[in-house]
């Protein structure tokens, strides 16, 4: 079966697919509902985060994740690195005419599953349907909803000379996985997206030390655009210990075959943590192995260097353009 | 015994270099991947002042000429054709726009590729690209010697190939340059073996054939001060595990079998005499050039673009206009930019 234009018609074709296969696999007091507008409670005396994701990703089913996965990690992540802790979700799709059910039904199981695994309900949506040929499959966006408890500020504008930045765990799997995938690599490899909800690690760290300035996921990009963001909004100057920098050995190979810098490419399941320096130590303890001190901040104006791993000194660039493997 | 980490070598290296180094010292690099390598590690930061190294036209996709680019886009506008080609050139400027706006061009990771292209689209000509020094020109001739032996008759080769001595002697014949040594390139030398080079043996400069590791670049450049302080003008293998005195001598065979030496224009440089590799007539059905009766093109460089004179090793990157302003990777004005191994790209990403 196939997603047919009546699908998202608003008559009994929609009722009984949001029913079973929706509110099927994502329902919760407030889903079930079926309000036009969900009716939110927030704990008191906290700030409000919200903020919204579309998901577009090919293929839509790759090695250690989805697209559903990732609907519901992406913007969890980026709620978490305000250090709310994320409550609610908005779900919205744009399904394409034809898009097979048992696909759609396989995506959903995925993001209650993620759902559950962060803790966070889906609490109203949306669905449309476009004629063949108008859509790629099916794109997804959520929203999110978090509460900032008081007295957490966190900023890419605090960061002071002094800090440290650290790094969760190794950088790179999620877009080489899917680059692997997607481009049919003559050789197989067993990496796979590393797509995770850290709501509950961001918590633990928080709870750890006052002392974080600043938590990112570096998503597109990579951890280097993290670090160039820090830089600017603080007006300090980073620099890269290119040896300390954490990268699955499988990762580092397709790397230097197509010509990857691990340091640009996309994660969806880590965190670049600035911290004042009597914090590395806990909070590298509770990130648990993998996780690693990268950079040191010092006093601006605003630099990204790298010091290599041969003692030498260089610029380390935002990401200027997509990286093309390279050509002998 | 503590055995001593790559940090304490290279800064050995680094001290022994400062203190040979007594006189000013340019150095020329003529491979895209040293640019990279050099840049990426940072070892122009591990120099005594009196020691810099400039690139020069070492990059494949860099040296090909505006004119060559500009035939490839009205191939892969040819109804029925399909091009061919390494990622990096669908970026490069030609006159006005770029060869990935033309119609029909596929990317391909090795000339394989090409000939499987060929193979599985018979209704169609494929026209593979080749670009490059004489690394990979023996892969585009064993494709070509592959195709014929196959009968393929959809398949071409537009060969832009450029072969590395004549640029070299051309550097050496200018009168105001500078340098004192070359790091010839470890890939190419792979190919063509240390005593290719030997015609420098008479000239002022000093030379080694490098390795891509941080250490061999070290070792390399402290090799070369070494012999420019005693007016060694004798090319030194430095690079043994992987170069062997007369090279890949089969690889070179193929080479010649289906290339033969032709004059070539360079970006930014002009023509350069028997500095190209054209495909002998005994394969001329692979030639793209007679297939299509493709027309030599001339087309004026970017306004302000000064990568002719960087290529050269006369300019660098920050004395552009262009650069970092209206040239960027993102919006590349000339082909230093555009390719990840190009001089500008590379001092974009990596300089200090
Ligand atoms: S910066 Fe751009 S325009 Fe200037 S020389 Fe380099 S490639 Fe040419």
């Amino acid at each position: 079966m196939n997603i047919t234009m009546n699908h998202g018609a608003g008559g009994r074709v929609m009722h009984d697919f949001i029913q079973k296969s929706v509110v099927g696999h994502l329902g919760n007091d407030l889903l079930t509902r079926m309000d036009d507008a969900a009716v939110l409670d927030l704990p008191a005396g906290s700030r409000l985060a919200l903020t919204t994701d579309s998901y577009v990703v090919h293929p839509l089913f790759f090695p250690g994740g989805d697209i559903g996965r990732l609907a519901v990690c992406g913007t969890v992540n980026d709620l978490s690195t305000a250090g709310a802790d994320p409550l609610y979700l908005t779900l919205a799709f744009i399904l394409e005419e034809g898009f097979p059910l048992a696909d759609l039904d396989r995506i959903l199981a995925s993001i209650a599953a993620t759902a559950r695994e962060a803790g966070v309900r889906i609490v109203t949506g949306d669905t449309k349907v476009v004629e063949r040929g108008k859509g790629d499959g099916i794109f997804i966006n959520t929203a999110g909803v978090g509460a900032i408890p008081a007295g957490v500020d966190l900023s890419t504008h605090n960061a002071r000379p002094g800090d440290v930045i650290l790094v969760s765990g190794p950088m790179g799997n999620h877009e080489v996985a899917l680059f692997a995938v997607r481009e049919k690599l003559p050789f197989s490899t067993s990496i796979e997206s590393d797509a995770t909800p850290l709501n509950h690690l961001v918590q633990r760290l928080l709870a750890t030390t006052p002392e974080i300035r600043a938590i990112k996921d570096p998503t597109r990009g990579g951890v280097a655009s993290a670090l160039w963001e820090i830089c600017e909004h603080s007006g300090v100057a980073v620099t890269v210990d290119e040896e300390s920098l954490p990268v699955d050995k499988e990762v580092r190979g397709v790397c230097e075959l197509v010509g990857f810098d691990p340091l640009y490419l996309a994660n969806e399941g880590k965190l670049v943590v600035v911290c004042g320096p009597e914090a590395e130590g806990p909070l590298l303890e509770v990130m648990g192995p993998g996780a690693a001190r990268i950079a040191t901040v010092y006093r601006g104006p605003a630099a990204l260097t790298m010091e290599t791993a041969i003692g030498g000194r260089r610029r380390l660039s935002m990401l200027e353009s997509v990286q093309l493997p390279r050509i002998c | 015994m503590h055995s001593a980490t790559l940090k304490e070598k290279v800064s050995l290296l680094s001290m022994a270099l400062a203190t040979e180094a007594r006189r000013p010292l340019t150095f020329m690099e003529v491979c895209g991947t040293h640019t990279m390598a050099i840049a990426r590690h940072g070892i122009k930061s591990l120099l005594p002042e009196n020691v810099s190294i400039v690139s020069g036209p070492g990059c494949p996709v860099c040296v090909t000429s505006a004119g060559d680019i500009e035939r490839a886009i009205s191939l892969g506008d040819t109804p029925g054709v399909i091009v061919a080609t390494f990622g990096d050139m669908i970026k490069v400027p030609g006159e006005e726009r770029t060869l990935g706006s033309a119609a029909n061009v596929k990317v391909i990771y090795s000339p394989l590729d090409a000939l499987e292209l060929a193979r599985s689209t018979p209704d169609k000509q494929v026209v593979l690209l080749g670009i490059g020094f004489e690394t990979t020109a023996p892969l585009m001739a064993a494709a070509i010697l592959q195709a014929h032996r196959e009968g393929l008759s959809n398949f071409t080769v537009l060969s832009m190939h450029k072969v590395v001595p004549p640029a070299l002697q051309l550097l050496l014949s200018d009168p105001t340059s500078r340098l004192s040594g070359f790091i010839l390139p470890g890939h190419v030398s792979a190919i063509t073996g240390r005593i290719y080079y030997d015609f420098l043996k008479d000239s002022r400069v000093s030379s080694v054939v490098a390795g891509f590791e941080p250490l061999d670049i070290m070792e390399s450049l402290y090799l070369l001060v070494k012999a420019c302080m005693a007016g060694d003008s004798r090319p030194i293998n430095n690079y043994p595990r992987i170069v062997r005195e007369e090279g890949n001598p089969k690889a070179m065979g193929t080479m010649f079998q289906v290339f033969e030496p032709c004059d070539a224009s360079w970006r930014g440089i002009g023509t350069i005499p028997a500095s190209g590799l054209a495909i002998r007539s005994e394969y001329k059905d692979f030639d793209a050039v007679r297939r299509f009766d493709l027309a030599e093109r001339e087309v004026p460089e970017p306004a302000g673009c000064l990568c002719g004179a960087i290529l050269m090793g006369k300019a660098l990157p920050d004395q552009c206009r262009h650069f970092g302003k209206t040239c960027t990777p993102s919006f590349p004005v000339g082909p230093c930019m555009v390719s990840t191994e190009g001089t500008c790209a590379a001092w974009f990403k990596y300089n200090l």
